[in-house]
C-alpha cells in the first residue's frame, strides 16, 4: 500500500516531501502534490516531514479522505489531466482537486 | 572539470552523487570498501522488505551517467588515504555510515546467546565480511531497543526460514533460522510508547503475521500516558500509541507465537552461567516529560538469547576529526573542514529512513557546491594524481583486492539473479567475498 497525499496539501504545496522521496515519485500538480503509487516503495520518509500532515499510508487513511487513493493514482494514469508530460504542456490537477474552493486570502 | 570523491556507495553516497551530477561540469568517483554498492539497502534493510529494497533501481540510475564511476573493493585507510584523496579530488564527501553496534554496558552481555543487532542483520542479509550467525536454540528471546531495527529482527526470527523464501537471503540463513524457530519475542523499550521510534507502518505490518499474537500490557502502556499528552499535535505519535492501545484489547490465543512489547524497562544484567538464561530488567518510572524518573524494582525475563539494538556508531577515519561520544564526524550542515564534507549517518548519527538521507545529502551538496563556486577556480585537483591513484588501485596484485567497477557489479548482480533462478527465487545473495571479487573483477583481467 503506497502513501497518499490529501487535501491538506491543496494551495500549500510545501514540497519538503519531494527532497525526502528516494525514488522521486512525488510530482506537482497546479494546486497540490501527488504520489505515484506504481513507483512508491512504501518507505514512509515523506509522511512525518509534511508540515500539513497531508500524507497518509493508504491503509491508515481516515474514511473521509479515502477518495485520495484514486486521486493520487489517476493523476499519473489519466489522459485528460496529470503531469506535464507527453503532449501536455502544463500540469492539470485531478478534477476533484481543481473543483475545491480556493482559500480567501 | 571539478572531481568529487564520495566514500561509501550506500544510499547516502549515491544520493549525494545524484545531487552533484545535476551540475553538468562535475564528475564523481564513488568508492566502497565492499565489491558491491547500496550499503545498508543491500545489507541492512530487512530481507522481507523487498519493496523497500527495490530503491536500488533508482540508485542504480545514477551510475548510468558516464560522469559517475563506481570503485568497489577499496578501503579508506588501507588502500588509499585521506591525503591521497585531498591531492586527487577537488572535494571529498564522506558517507561511510555507522556500522558498529553500541554495547549495553551491563554484566553478562558477553555470554553466548548475546547478539548485536548490527551483526545479526549483517548475517541474515549475507554481508561478506561482518555478521554473526544466529545459532542459539532459544524458545524466548529479548530484543532491546525501541526502533524499527528491533521490529525487523523480531519479525525475521518469528517468520523463520519459511517466511523468507521470497527474499534474497543466502541458503545458509534459511536453514539456520528454521533449525529452532523462536516462539516468543520480547521487544524492550526504556521509555513509553510515545517516545519509542517504531514507525506505524512497521507496526501495522506485524498484524499480517497470522500465527503471531501481538501482546501489550495496558498497565505498561499507561505508565507513559501522561507523557503521551505532550504529543497531542503529533499525528505519528498518536497513530503509534493508538496501534498499541488496540493491541491491548486483542484476545490471546493458545498455541501461537507471541510478540510482546515491553515498555519502561531497562536492562541491568544478562543472566546465566555459561549461556544466556534470562534478562534482568529495571522497572522505570516515567516522568511527565517522558524521561526516566527513578525505578520501582526489577523483573527477570526468562529468555535464552538477547539482541541489543540500541544504536550504531561510525568509524573514525585517520586524518579527519571524530566525535567518539556521538560516533560521528563533527560537522556544520555537512562541512567538516576545507574540501571535506559528510553526509548520512556519519554526519548526523543513525536515524531516519532511507529517504531522510536524500534530504541530508542535498543539504551537504549545496554547501559543497557553494564552496566550489566561491573558490572560483573549479577543477584544480591534479588529474595526474587521480589517474595514478586509480591505476594503483587497479594494479593491486592480490586477487581478492582487485578493483570492482560498475560493470563488474552488474556481473555480480546477474550471477546472483541466476543463482536465485535455480532455487525458484528472484535472487540469492553471494556471500563469499572472494567469489564476489572474482565475478566483479573478471572483466578487468
Amino acid at each position: 500500500m503506497p502513501y497518499v497525499i490529501t487535501d491538506a496539501c491543496v494551495d500549500i504545496m510545501d514540497r519538503t516531501c519531494v527532497d525526502q522521496c528516494p525514488v522521486d515519485c512525488i510530482q506537482e500538480g497546479e494546486r497540490m502534490l501527488y504520489i505515484n503509487p506504481d513507483d512508491c516503495i512504501d518507505c514512509g520518509a515523506c509522511e512525518p516531514v509534511c508540515p500539513q500532515n497531508a500524507i497518509y499510508l493508504a491503509e491508515s487513511l481516515p474514511a473521509p479522505l479515502s477518495g485520495y487513493v484514486a486521486i493520487n493514482a489517476d493523476f499519473y494514469t489519466a489522459t485528460d489531466f496529470g503531469p506535464a508530460t507527453g503532449g501536455r504542456l502544463t500540469v492539470v490537477d485531478h478534477p476533484a482537486v481543481a473543483r475545491l474552493p480556493r482559500a480567501v486570502a | 572539470m571539478p572531481h568529487v570523491a564520495i566514500i561509501g556507495a550506500g544510499p547516502s553516497g549515491v544520493f549525494a552523487a545524484a545531487a552533484l551530477l545535476k551540475r553538468p561540469e562535475l564528475s564523481v568517483d564513488v568508492f566502497d570498501r565492499l565489491p558491491t554498492p547500496f550499503g545498508l539497502v543491500r545489507y541492512g534493510v530487512a530481507p522481507d522488505h523487498v519493496k523497500i529494497k527495490s530503491v536500488t533501481a533508482a540508485l542504480a540510475k545514477v551510475f548510468a551517467d558516464p560522469r559517475a564511476r563506481f570503485l568497489g573493493n577499496v578501503t579508506l585507510g588501507t588502500d588509499l588515504t585521506v591525503e591521497d584523496l585531498r591531492e586527487a579530488y577537488d572535494s571529498v564527501l564522506v558517507a561511510t555510515g555507522a556500522p558498529h553496534a553500541r554495547g549495553l554496558g551491563v554484566p553478562g552481555e558477553d555470554l553466548p546467546g548475546n547478539y548485536a543487532a548490527a551483526d545479526l542483520v549483517s548475517w541474515y542479509n549475507g554481508h561478506p565480511y561482518t555478521g554473526t550467525a544466529y545459532t542459539t536454540a532459544a524458545d524466548a528471546i529479548a530484543v532491546i531497543g525501541a526502533g524499527n531495527v528491533s521490529i525487523d529482527i523480531a519479525r525475521v526470527l518469528l517468520k523463520a526460514g519459511a517466511g523468507l523464501t521470497d527474499s534474497d537471503v543466502p541458503d545458509s540463513v534459511l536453514t539456520a533460522l528454521d533449525r529452532h524457530p523462536v516462539r516468543e519475542v520480547h521487544v524492550v523499550a526504556r521509555r513509553g510508547a510515545a517516545d519509542a521510534k517504531f514507525s506505524p507502518a512497521e507496526l501495522l505490518e506485524l498484524e499480517k503475521m497470522a500465527d503471531v499474537d501481538l501482546v501489550v500490557d495496558p498497565v505498561e502502556l499507561d505508565l507513559s500516558a501522561t507523557a503521551t499528552g505532550r504529543y497531542d499535535t503529533d499525528r505519528t505519535v498518536a497513530t503509534r500509541v493508538g496501534i498499541f492501545r488496540r493491541w491491548t484489547e486483542r484476545p490471546r490465543r493458545t498455541g501461537v507465537k507471541e510478540l510482546h512489547f515491553r515498555f519502561a524497562r531497562s536492562p541491568v544484567e544478562v543472566l546465566g552461567e555459561d549461556h544466556v538464561t534470562g534478562l534482568r530488567l529495571q522497572l522505570n518510572a516515567i516522568g511527565p516529560d517522558g524521561s526516566i524518573a527513578g525505578s520501582s524494582g526489577t523483573e527477570d525475563l526468562p529468555v535464552q538469547a538477547v539482541v541489543r539494538s540500541i544504536g550504531y556508531s561510525g568509524d573514525p577515519l585517520s586524518g579527519l576529526p571524530f566525535d567518539h561520544d556521538r560516533g560521528l564526524i563533527p560537522n556544520i550542515d555537512g562541512r567538516i573542514g576545507p574540501g571535506f564534507y559528510a553526509t548520512g549517518w556519519i554526519k548526523r548519527g543513525p536515524g531516519g529512513i532511507i529517504g531522510s538521507n536524500k534530504a541530508c545529502a542535498i543539504q551537504t551538496v549545496s554547501g559543497l557546491l557553494a564552496d566550489l563556486d566561491a573558490a572560483g577556480e573549479p577543477g584544480t585537483a591534479s588529474a595526474l594524481a587521480r589517474a595514478q591513484l586509480i591505476t594503483r588501485l587497479g594494479a593491486r596484485p592480490e586477487p581478492h583486492r582487485r578493483l570492482v567497477s560498475w560493470e563488474g557489479w552488474n556481473d555480480i548482480d546477474a550471477a546472483e539473479i541466476a543463482l536465485g533462478v535455480t532455487r525458484g527465487r528472484a535472487r540469492t545473495k553471494i556471500t563469499d567475498p572472494r567469489r564476489l571479487v572474482d565475478i566483479g573483477a573478471r572483466r578487468a583481467r
